[in-house]
């Protein structure tokens, strides 16, 4: 790693190496971005915040050039630029670690990090050294411990395509470098070394973008932080002058000073039961939902908690033990038959498991109750229309007609599609795995209402999430996993983030099933 | 309990949708037929235009019924190649169970007469469709290279069974003679059957819920499973319904000519049916496309032939303009979307 032209490029501490001024941009009639200013310094922190829809996307893609604004300035050391595309901005030291990274499936982590950046030593490229080069940067950061050079990219958990994305800005030595929702994919233990690495960064003289919607994260990152809404710009604030409530009423307008309203309540009798339950990923695992009761699965990225989701709504297969619903032992051999048993499952990949993009809004709600609401194989638009309109107006749906494309909702307003698609099917077990991810404060607030509501009504929830303050917040119990099976359970009135974390990072014997 | 951050943009969403106008009869002919195929109906026009003005003929409703009757097979395989292509796949493979599907009708009908004959191309059909669906299933093999394979083995079956000559003469066979020449309240029998299937096919793609959920496995396969669709057995039916009405396809080839074809009648009609489908606005990724754009361009190629053959435009250049019309169709849609120019497009 040649250091010299990490010096070349960084800046004086605290000099604006990027700003932008009176961005404007739209797309046709809909206003994204109108006179926003923004600057990111040597050596600091910046962070970029706003609920889903206020801008934050559209700005980044400016400063890359994946758009161009329609009115502003952008300056990159003092020097107006005019990117046209990405690959421009990336020259000039400019790079966005996205949130959702594309990776070369056939191929390995290190050829991944590379892709690009790969100058071949005569005719061949040779991938021994390669391999080292890599596993030598990752070591560097730290992330040695999450991803190894030789993985091939297919083969990636959301946090180690995160871990590639990263490392590929990261070779680069670029001047700033911004990070749209980082942790949104990762676990605690992945963002703390994201945290040391930025802290790195910034102690090199980077100039660091950071998008989030975390609270902690941003007071423990950030130097100084600019909040959009609407596509204006709110204000920038040094942190210290700042708190938590200020930001949030900047963000939305208003306090939301109570994100979780639980009503607790007593439980009734159990929905679903795991005995012993083994599947491929997971074993030995033991654990109670009951009517009315949101349970929590805590756990680091690679737990397993996932393949346990899948494995009790029939996607993967049960190997061992016995899984009991409502008293009754099933065995499930596909999703359709979780579903005939009353249970409903929202993955964690949204897009890519959960909804049809370029379908709409009503055919992504009625998706699971198509058959209950045809006649005979007639389909009934009309009765469609009308249950579609029931959970928009319910739960609150963005969109202007039934008949929207989900692809152009946000992030909230797509997951709440997903959860109508499951209201509408009248659930008595809930699974959501990572519900408020890549979701805006609002929203999130919103998500959690209608969990702690369908609660209320009795039904069964069981939720896994990476938040610690959501799975706190909303759980009545919660089982924490390690290494593939349940290390703990705790009840809502004795856990607190330490102790989830601690029983997270139990050692457990050996990977357990692999 | 209550999640108050909806209210601002609440009350402009009801304005908006109480301010939506109420569907006119020209929106709803717009609807029915679809936005994206306007641009396949002026294309029509056009052409009738340009052509009609050359050559008055044209406009003869006995040169209607010469189009009509010559797109009626390659427009049943582009039908079914559309709600194949919906579904996220292709079937290379139809030429050849029409071929397949052709002689065995023939050399049945000659021992066993035309029901039997019909039922035995059907039945074959069927079963052409499952071993399709079943190598890409169970295989886990690409339904192109699957379908590419079998395009080669089914018409290898044919021409075994068949020596590689025509087989059995249906040219006196009432049934036959009805099927290629016949008509009914003044159309063609061969444009009857397209018109059956199209509509059938629509009806199902729009108005059930088989069709709503082909859309959703093109579209999202894994979502659609999680939502409790069971794909497999969607995949299967899917290919078995495309072998059955390449069947179909076959039965009318050797109805046209009078005696069972194994090769020479249906070569060629995969790659014709997937340049309609195409044409007509279906996705190769799957998830989008209708029977009605299919046969918007199904129309649209069919007076194109006729047209140039009527100006005397040499077959050569007949190709040439085909291949033209379907890279400059495709290239205007893709602008539509707006996608960026980098890489291979999605």
């Amino acid at each position: 790693m040649n250091d010299s032209i990490r010096t070349e490029r960084a800046g004086r501490a605290h000099e604006v190496v990027l700003s932008a001024k009176q961005i404007g941009k739209h797309f046709g009639p809909v206003v994204a971005l109108t006179g926003v200013d923004l600057e990111l310094r040597a050596g600091e922190v910046t962070a970029i915040m706003g609920e889903n829809g206020a801008g934050k996307s559209t700005l980044l893609k400016i400063l890359t050039g994946d758009y161009r604004p329609d009115s502003g300035e952008l300056r990159l050391g003092g020097e107006v630029t005019d990117f046209s595309e990405p690959s421009q901005s990336r020259a000039a030291g400019l790079r966005v670690i996205a949130q959702e990274p594309e990776i070369v499936p056939h191929v390995s982590v290190a050829e991944n990090i590379y892709v690009g950046a790969i100058r071949s030593q005569g005719l061949l490229f040779n991938r021994r050294a390669l391999e080292k080069r890599a596993a030598k940067d990752l070591a560097r950061y730290g992330f040695d411990r999450i991803v190894s050079p030789q993985t091939i990219g297919s083969r990636l958990s959301a946090a180690q395509r995160q871990v590639v994305e990263i490392m590929r800005a990261v070779i680069d030595k670029p001047r700033v470098i911004c990070f749209d929702e980082p942790t949104s994919s990762l676990g605690d233990e992945e963002s703390a070394l994201l945290f040391d690495l930025i802290a790195t960064l910034r102690d090199e003289g980077v100039a660091v973008g950071y998008v989030s919607h975390r609270m902690n994260e941003i007071f423990r990152l950030a130097d100084r932080i600019t909040v959009l809404r609407d596509g204006k710009l709110v204000g920038t604030k040094k942190t210290e002058d700042t708190d938590h409530n200020d930001l949030v009423r900047m963000m939305v307008g208003r306090d939301l000073s109570q994100l979780f309203s639980r009503e607790r309540q007593t439980a009734g009798e159990p929905v679903l039961e795991l005995r012993d339950v083994g599947t491929d990923d997971v074993s030995h695992i033991d654990l109670t939902v009951r009517a009315g009761e949101v349970v929590g699965v805590a756990g680091l990225v690679g737990a397993g908690r996932s393949e346990l989701m899948k494995a009790i709504v029939g996607d993967l297969p049960v190997t061992s033990g016995t899984v009991l619903v409502k008293g009754r032992p099933v065995s499930f051999r596909s999703p359709a038959d979780s579903i005939a048993a009353g249970i409903g499952f929202a993955p964690e990949e949204r897009k890519a498991e959960a909804l049809i993009m370029q379908r709409t809004v009503r055919d992504n709600i009625v998706l699971a109750v198509l058959p209950k609401l045809a006649r005979g194989i007639f389909v009934s638009e009309k009765g469609e229309r009308a249950i579609a309109r029931t959970y928009i107006d319910q739960l609150r749906i963005r969109t202007p007609s039934t008949e929207q494309l989900v692809k152009n909702l946000s992030g909230g307003n797509q997951q709440k599609v997903v959860l109508a698609r499951w209201l509408a099917h009248n659930p008595s077990l809930l699974v959501l795995d990572e519900p408020t991810r890549g979701v805006d404060v609002g929203a999130k607030a919103e998500i959690y209402a209608i969990i702690d509501q369908l609660a209320q009504q009795g039904v069964a929830i069981l939720v896994v999430s990476s938040e610690l303050p959501e799975v706190l917040g909303l759980s009545d119990r919660i089982y924490v996993m390690a290494g593939g099976t349940v290390t703990g359970t705790l009840d809502c009135t004795e856990a607190t983030e330490e102790s989830i974390l601690a029983l997270a990072m139990t050692e457990t014997r050996a990977p357990a099933a692999r | 309990m209550s999640a108050p951050t909806a209210q601002r943009p609440e009350t402009a969403l009801a304005k908006e949708v109480a301010a939506a106008p109420r569907p006119t009869l020209g929106r709803r002919i717009m609807t029915t037929i679809g936005v994206q195929n306007i641009s396949l109906l002026i294309a029509i026009v056009a052409l009738v235009a340009v052509i009609g003005s050359q050559n008055p003929l044209f406009f003869g409703i006995d040169n209607v019924r010469v189009i009509g009757t010559a797109v009626a097979v390659s427009g049943l395989l582009a039908v079914v190649q559309t709600v194949v292509i919906i579904m996220g796949a292709l079937d290379i493979s139809v030429g050849s169970i029409a071929g397949l599907a052709s002689v065995t009708s023939a050399m049945i009908f000659t021992v066993a007469g035309p029901l039997l004959g019909v039922v035995g191309a059907l039945g074959l059909g069927l079963l052409c469709g499952l071993v399709n669906g079943c190598i890409i299933v169970f295989g886990r093999v690409n339904p192109v290279i699957a379908t590419l394979a079998t395009l080669a083995a089914y018409k290898g079956v044919a021409q075994l069974v068949s020596d590689g000559r025509a087989q059995g003469y249906t040219g006196a066979d009432g049934f036959f003679v009805f099927l290629a020449r016949g008509t009914l309240v003044g159309i063609p029998s061969l444009i009857w059957v397209l018109i059956v299937l199209a509509v059938l096919m629509h009806v199902v793609l729009r108005y059930t819920s088989i069709g709503r959920n082909i859309y959703a496995v093109g579209g999202n396969d894994v979502a659609s499973r999680l939502a409790g669709i069971n794909i497999n057995r969607y995949i299967l039916g899917v290919y078995m319904m495309t072998g059955a009405v390449a069947a179909i396809a076959g039965i009318l080839i050797t109805a046209r000519t009078g005696s069972g074809q194994p090769v020479s009648g249906s070569e060629g009609l995969e790659l014709e049916s997937i340049t309609a489908a195409a044409l007509g606005g279906a996705a190769l990724k799957g998830g989008k496309g209708t029977i009605m754009g299919t046969i918007l361009a199904v129309i649209l190629l069919g007076i194109l032939t006729n047209g140039m053959t009527l100006l005397d435009v040499n077959a050569f250049w007949q190709n040439v303009a085909k291949g033209g019309l379907l890279v400059v169709a495709v290239i205007i849609q893709q602008l539509r979307s707006g996608e960026r120019r980098i890489g291979l497009p999605a």
